[in-house]
């Protein structure tokens, strides 16, 4: 176990270089970096500019540079706002999460219990119900279920406002657009994950030495599914977070990927880096604990 | 028969292959929802293809008179725009009808984009094992940390938008994949005694990657395409949502509703058209992906 252990921490420490090295080259991919930031300016200035920023040196000495800079959090100013900007993302940073996470407990509330009644009463009319939800859900742009859903509770019946964040109201548009992206692919992977235990011998046998029929769903069969749905809901965390910025935009949310999004049109490249840097992180984070809540709840593994 | 014996197995081969081609075709319109996929899917491309011929108007038309005139069904809808017009009187309909090309060749596009990268990537890892296995392993892991459409919004912005760099842009977001799937089946096939057999024979790698390993993995690179159309499709569609289009002469669906979104409180129909032809293309799409998987390939997820 503890040799696993070293070994995702390496494998940690790897994929962070390699997300600096991504990072990195978002602003050098087009071979000019300074063209990118200025288009307009003088000679003159450009080339003072790429004096300044070192854009001179070598490739690799300049992302060593970035490297560094990176691990002590200087991602350099933000040319629209003036300002340091890594503290400007992470101060959207809450807001983005709350987002996320009203979303993602919506889709389990919904999810879980579908998942189970689906995978029990397979071929049913709910389960084919469930079966065109997910197919419609994944196939609507985010962006446009937002919109729908102003038009509809916003527009039409002026229940909600349209956008911002100034109330409690102001987030439940926006979450119940996120959920409905994120609930059909958390649906599907409860029903698959329940489907895949529920006919396995020891359900079989529960259920022969007279344990009720909740009891065997819950103390036998969804206890062997949670492993499965723990990871590719880690998996999973990405499409959200991509939702949770397509969502702000619609509805903007003040967070960070409606930053993202806005800097990218100004091509205010420190924030760009800044906030893919950290959305990376996010993920990168999340995806190490579902590791090691893998390796925590995986008994063939605590055991040795 | 003049090829003496070789004849008859390759025969024999070809023949097997035929069938299995219409047991395959055959399940796939015996279930009313791929075959219903499929006829929408027809009708899209058709819209496509002959965009001049189908669309009722020039989609760059602008009329400063006509503008957001209603469907043709509510007050004050005219003939000439069934979906209505949008706010510099463009007619919505003919611009939903030039975004089919946008869409479809971005999306198939991209995938082919993403199939080339990731099915080869996939082979080299499953085939040579070890320390390339690792390295491109960990590449995947790598990307898999960001949130793709993010890393293609900054990419697009830095390169300039334009088709070539959407296309490129959103097929390097989905190779990995491809990679995953052909690797897994790369390590399983790597074993079997075909393999063995051929490489006993003295057949080289790439001999052997391309006409034993490959072929064996098409099936799940034909359903894993299709539904990844599908993906393209909708990331094209958001990331010209989110300002950075393909920068083409005609109009794309997802400029089309965030277009609309300015105008949700006076225009309901500028953006509800073009997200409804998304959502019938994507779920046609899905629908017939769907129906590949369990006619031809149960183990892709």
């Amino acid at each position: 176990m503890l040799t696993l252990l070293i070994r995702r921490v390496v494998r940690l420490a790897v994929v962070l270089v390699g997300v600096t090295l991504i990072t990195f080259s978002i602003l050098h991919v087009s071979g000019d970096p300074v063209s990118l930031m200025m288009p307009e300016a003088p000679e003159a200035d450009r080339v003072a500019l790429r004096a300044a920023m070192g854009f001179n040196d070598a490739l690799p000495v300049q992302f060593m540079r970035f490297l560094g800079n990176t691990a002590m959090g200087n991602f350099g100013q933000s040319f629209f706002h003036r300002a340091p900007a890594l503290p400007l993302v992470l101060e959207r940073m809450p807001t983005t999460l709350l987002l996320s996470m009203c979303a993602m407990g919506l889709s389990l509330a919904l999810a879980i219990p579908l998942g189970i009644i689906t995978a029990i009463r397979r071929a049913s009319f709910i389960d084919y119900g469930a079966t065109a939800v997910v197919f419609f859900g994944t196939s609507m742009p985010v962006f446009w279920t937002g919109i729908m859903l102003i038009l509809l509770f916003a527009v039409q019946l002026r229940v909600l406002p349209v956008s911002g964040w100034e109330s409690w109201a102001s987030l439940v548009l926006p979450t119940i657009t996120l959920a409905t992206f994120s609930t059909p692919l958390l649906l599907r992977i409860v029903r698959s994950s329940m489907l895949d235990v529920i006919n396995l011998d020891y359900v079989r046998t529960a259920r022969a030495k007279g344990v009720s029929e909740w009891l065997v769903i819950c103390r036998h069969a969804l206890i062997n599914a949670a492993l499965p749905l723990v990871t590719v809901a880690g998996l999973q965390f990405g499409l959200l977070l991509t939702g949770a910025i397509i969502t702000e935009t619609v509805f903007a949310v003040p967070g960070m990927g409606r930053l993202i999004v806005s800097a990218i049109r100004q091509l205010d490249f420190p924030i760009v880096q800044a906030g893919v840097f950290v959305f990376a992180m996010i993920i990168v984070i999340v995806n190490f604990t579902v590791d090691l809540l893998y390796i925590y709840l995986n008994p063939q593994i605590r055991v040795r | 028969m003049s090829i003496g014996t070789l004849a008859p197995p390759l025969e024999v081969a070809a023949a097997a292959r035929l069938a299995e081609g219409s047991r395959v075709w055959r399940k796939l319109v015996r279930n009313p929802a791929a075959l219903a996929g499929a006829v929408v899917l027809v009708l899209v491309i058709g819209a496509a293809v002959f965009a001049p011929w189908v669309a009722p108007q020039d989609p760059a038309r602008q009329s400063l008179i006509r503008r957001f005139t209603p469907p043709i069904w509510a007050e004050g809808g005219k003939s000439a725009h069934v979906l209505g017009t949008d706010q510099v009187g463009r007619d919505i309909l003919s611009r939903i009808v030039y975004g089919a090309r946008v869409s479809l060749l971005v999306g198939v596009a991209a995938v082919a984009v993403s199939l080339t990268v990731g099915v080869t990537l996939g082979l080299l890892a499953g085939f040579l094992h070890g320390r390339v296995d690792t390295v491109i392993t960990t590449v995947v892991d790598v990307w898999l940390s960001f949130p793709q459409l993010l890393l293609a919004l900054a990419f697009v912005a830095a390169l300039g938008p334009s088709p070539t760099t959407i296309i490129v842009v959103l097929g390097l977001t989905g190779w990995e994949r491809y990679t995953r799937v052909v690797r897994a089946e790369v390590l399983a096939l790597r074993e079997k005694d075909f393999v063995e057999a051929a490489r006993a024979m003295g057949a080289s790698a790439a001999r052997t990657i391309l006409r034993h390993l490959l072929p064996n993995t098409f099936s799940s690179i034909i359903v894993l395409s299709t539904l990844q159309v599908a993906q393209a499709i909708l990331q094209e569609a958001a990331l010209s949502f989110l300002g950075v289009g393909s920068g083409s002469a005609y109009p794309t669906w997802g400029q089309m509703i965030a277009l609309g979104r300015d105008f949700v409180s006076v225009a309901w129909w500028l953006s509800t058209f073009p997200g409804l032809a998304i959502l019938v293309t994507v779920l046609a799409i899905n629908l017939i992906g769907d129906r590949l998987r369990d006619a031809l390939d149960p183990r892709v997820g």
